[in-house]
């Protein structure tokens, strides 16, 4: 080591740090009453995630350097096999979808609807989660698709077997996604069961939700199955949300405390979904997002329309 | 790390500090994480507080702020706060034995804890659990291998 290099630095110079430290101060309360008061923070916000990106993009490399290996030396085996469960999958999914075919159409003789029957989900866009923030104060995640994709606030996010959350901050090519387990997140659900409507809030543990706002005379049990009201204007209605694992009645308490396990899975794949939705459909959220449709570059797939519906209605 | 300069030292400290804290874990890990970025600062605030100063901790709390996607000037506001304590009293904390030390870093690393939560309050965020202190007592076990890594004590070395 250079000592007269380090020696200058071992007291303090210029000004006393009290001083500095108040004027750094002042600065961080203005910028703090900014960013909340003001909506002007918003521009330098959006230029810092793109800025963000590329750090983002090399602090997950570890981990996709780990996936893409796993990936290549995967053997013929396994492979096989996935297939082979792949294959059932899909013909159980062809049965549900047949029956489904069924079910749409005598839902729109009962309803009498003329128009034809559009899926409630106009297009979806499949995106790589690139960072994780797991806390007790906050549970994110960023992923790498942005506005260039189309991709706009407070849009809808759903994993495998359920809705995982909603976009937040939108950056250039890159968006923060607040899940329904943060506890900043509450979501309008329906009891599937009973139709109760209720909100489903995040608990800060991964995976757990909690139901605080049930009266304890409340019809629910552990094994309710809960889906999307479509209130709050984010998710179409009937959205597989969570299963209850535990309802507490405690008579010194006037509501029921009810605890839900949510379905949406980002372990394995690390492939979450962006949905557009179609909002002429009976099921689209109560105040649908303000952008529709994207970039037709993001290579987002358009969901067939059901033709043998329009078809068959009377 | 011993023979570089102070400055390529610091850089490549300061910066593998932030990548340590911003890194995705899995979630337990995760609650576990010390405050790699703070500990880094206190360091330099310590060691050299002629060096980076109160403007070091508050360019790497924004540095964290704007990262992490909390309101800007969160954490700049708090690491500034424990940078400025640390380089009032850093010939007191640089002064004293290790295991000494330790308790003066726990107390910083607490009281920066509080100021980013009494800043959640503020702003009505969620303030969390106790789970948040966890990572003061991983900060503080940290400490003396961090020391000894970041540099050690630079006063003694030139002897």
């Amino acid at each position: 080591m250079n000592s007269s290099d380090a020696s200058r630095y071992l007291s303090t110079r210029g000004a006393p740090a009290g001083l500095r430290f108040v004027i750094y101060a002042v600065f961080a309360l203005v910028l703090m009453y900014l960013d909340q008061r003001g909506r002007w923070l918003e521009s330098i916000r959006y230029g810092l995630q793109a800025v963000a990106y590329p750090i983002e993009i090399a602090l997950n490399s570890p981990a996709a350097a780990w996936q893409w290996s796993q990936d290549v030396f995967e053997d013929r085996a396994a492979l096989q096999a996935e297939n082979r469960e792949l294959r059932q999958r899909i013909r159980e999914l062809e049965q549900l979808a047949l029956r489904r075919q069924s079910l749409e159409r005598e839902n729109a003789a009962l309803r009498a609807i003329a128009k034809p029957a559009v899926d409630v989900v106009e297009k979806y866009l499949p995106a790589q989660i690139i960072g994780s923030e797991f806390n007790s104060q906050q549970q994110r995640l960023t992923i790498d698709r942005g506005a260039v994709n189309g991709v706009f606030d407070r849009q809808a996010v759903v994993a495998a077997a359920g809705v995982l959350g909603q976009t937040m901050r939108v950056g250039p090519w890159s968006s923060e996604i607040i899940l329904l387990t943060d506890p900043e997140h509450a979501l309008p659900v329906q009891i599937l069961r009973t139709g109760v409507r209720t909100l489903a809030v995040g608990t800060g543990k991964r995976d757990q939700l909690t139901l605080p706002f049930l009266p304890l005379q409340t019809d629910i049990r552990k094994g309710d199955r809960l889906v999307t009201s479509g209130l709050g204007g984010v998710f179409p209605a009937g959205y597989p949300v969570a299963i209850v694992t535990n309802v507490k009645r405690d008579g010194g308490i006037p509501l029921a405390q009810v605890e839900a396990q949510t379905l949406a899975r980002v372990d394995r794949d690390r492939i979450v979904s962006l949905l557009w939705f179609s909002a002429d459909h009976p099921a689209a959220p109560v105040e649908p997002g303000k952008a529709q449709g994207g970039d037709p570059k993001a290579k987002a797939i358009e969901v067939k329309k059901v033709d043998s519906v329009v078809s068959a209605a009377p | 790390m011993r023979r570089w300069s102070l400055r390529r030292r610091a850089a490549v400290g300061l910066m593998s500090s932030f990548i340590l804290q911003v890194v995705p874990l899995p979630a337990v890990l995760g609650w576990f994480r010390p405050s790699f970025a703070v500990i880094a600062v206190l360091y330099w605030s310590i060691a050299a507080p002629g060096w980076g100063g109160v403007g070091l901790g508050f360019l790497m709390g924004l540095a964290l702020d704007a990262y992490l996607g909390v309101v800007l000037g969160q954490h700049a506001l708090a690491t500034a706060f424990v940078a400025y304590i640390a380089i009032r009293q850093h010939l007191i904390i640089r002064n004293k034995s290790m295991f000494e030390q330790t308790f003066y870093i726990a107390g910083l690393l607490l009281l920066w804890q509080i100021v980013v939560w009494i800043i959640d309050g503020w702003t009505g965020h969620a303030l969390g659990s106790w789970t948040r202190l966890l990572p003061i007592v991983t900060g503080t076990l940290l400490w003396p291998f961090a020391w000894e890594w970041l540099g050690g004590d630079l006063s003694r070395s030139r002897r």
